[in-house]
Formats: structure tokens, C-alpha cells, sequence
């Protein structure tokens, strides 16, 4: 099972990495799948979830092949 | 309803004129034309800004800015609207971003410019990264408010 994570602007920078594939059991859960992507990094406050482009809950269900991509806000405009 | 990401640095004032020229049997339609242009500063926060990086997710921001577009078009009667937003290296002057809304009227004009700016700014995935004068980098950590 693989989902690909991927990391934007300061919290790319913060963690060292932009895009990864992680192997997990999936169905799996935002926690355990964060967990996973960064070696068990504490959770940031305010963060953004989005998965395959869409803007989710932390308390929602990843499948396999998502796309989970971890974000602070935005600042565009 | 064109949604554009863009590199390069562009004039608003042409994009609108060309889109006008496109607008055929709608042109005369639109009694009215709403449009926000944002351009960068050169001082964020009390510090001299020298430079901007634009990141964005791409896949997306598209997505989002042509959901926005739809929302507006669905909230009010209006005839058309476009979103123009540059990403990549930015200088202070240049234009960040473009939002228009045609109408037959000022109010729903007015009110779905003010609808696409706020919301590409709440919701489209891009990102801030200024340089200032002493050499510093740092991201933007939010957006200015946009209430009168």
C-alpha cells in the first residue's frame, strides 16, 4: 500500500523533504501516516491537511494511492 | 472564466483588454467591470522587502481558482470573471494578482471581485517567501485582513 506525501513552503524547509512515497496499511488515519512521513515529528499547530487536492480534517481516512499533501497557511493574492 | 498561473511578469491592464475583446456577445451585456490587482510591496511588517518567492501547490491551486470562479458565478449574476496569479521570483511593483467580475451591474460586479479575492486568499495554496534588505529570508505567516 503507498501513499505519497508531500510537504509545502516552511514546513518542507523545517523537515528537509518536499515529496515522499510511504509504504502503510491503509485504510489509515492523518496521525499515523504523519507519524510515518517524518519520523515521528510532533504534530505543527495550524497546519493544513488537503488529500488528492482537497482540504480535509485531521481526523480524516487515507487510502491507498492518496495523495496527502501537509501545509501552513496560505498567503497568496 | 480563465483561470491563469503565470512565471512571468504580467500588465493587468492588457489582460483585461484582451479578455474584454473576447467577451463578443456578451460585451454588451457588461454595464459593469470589477477588478482587484494586487502588487508587491516593498516593506512587510516594518522591515524593507527586497525580493518574493511565490510557491504554490499546482494541482491545486488550479483546481481551487476555477472552483472559486464557479462559486462566484453561481452567487451572482454576473457575466464572466478571470483570475491571473504569478508564482516563481517577484519584485516589488510587480503584479501578484488579478481578479476581475463583468456584470450587468456595479453591485453584483463589486461583490463577486471582492468574493474572488477574499477567497483565493482563504483557500488557493500559495505561499509568501520575502527577502529583505539585510539579507534575511523569511515566509509570510499570514495574510493581511481584508475587512474594511
Amino acid at each position: 500500500m503507498s501513499v505519497t506525501v508531500k510537504f509545502f513552503a516552511s514546513l518542507r524547509e523545517v523537515l528537509g523533504k518536499g515529496e515522499l512515497s510511504i509504504t502503510i496499511e491503509t485504510p489509515t488515519d492523518i496521525a499515523t501516516l504523519w507519524e510515518a512521513a517524518t519520523e515521528g515529528k510532533p504534530f505543527p499547530e495550524h497546519i493544513l491537511i488537503a488529500i488528492n487536492q482537497h482540504y480535509v480534517e485531521i481526523n480524516s481516512v487515507v487510502n491507498n494511492d492518496d495523495e496527502v499533501a501537509f501545509f501552513p497557511p496560505v498567503t497568496g493574492g | 472564466m480563465p483561470v491563469k498561473i503565470v512565471t512571468e511578469a504580467f500588465n493587468p491592464w492588457e489582460i483585461l483588454q484582451s479578455h474584454e475583446q473576447n467577451l463578443q456577445e456578451k460585451a454588451g451585456k457588461c454595464g459593469a467591470l470589477s477588478n482587484f490587482i494586487g502588487r508587491m510591496r516593498d516593506y512587510n511588517e516594518g522591515d524593507d522587502v527586497t525580493q518574493m518567492y511565490l510557491e504554490h501547490y499546482p494541482a491545486m491551486t488550479t483546481a481551487h481558482l476555477n472552483t472559486i470562479c464557479e462559486e462566484a458565478m453561481q452567487k451572482w449574476d454576473i457575466l464572466d470573471c478571470l483570475i491571473v496569479h504569478r508564482v516563481g521570483e517577484i519584485n516589488p511593483t510587480d503584479t501578484i494578482v488579478l481578479v476581475a467580475a463583468w456584470a450587468g451591474h456595479r453591485g453584483s460586479a463589486f461583490s463577486a471581485c471582492r468574493y474572488l479575492i477574499e477567497e483565493l486568499k482563504h483557500r488557493a495554496p500559495f505561499w509568501k517567501r520575502e527577502t529583505l534588505l539585510n539579507g534575511d529570508v523569511r515566509w509570510v505567516e499570514k495574510n493581511t485582513s481584508g475587512d474594511l
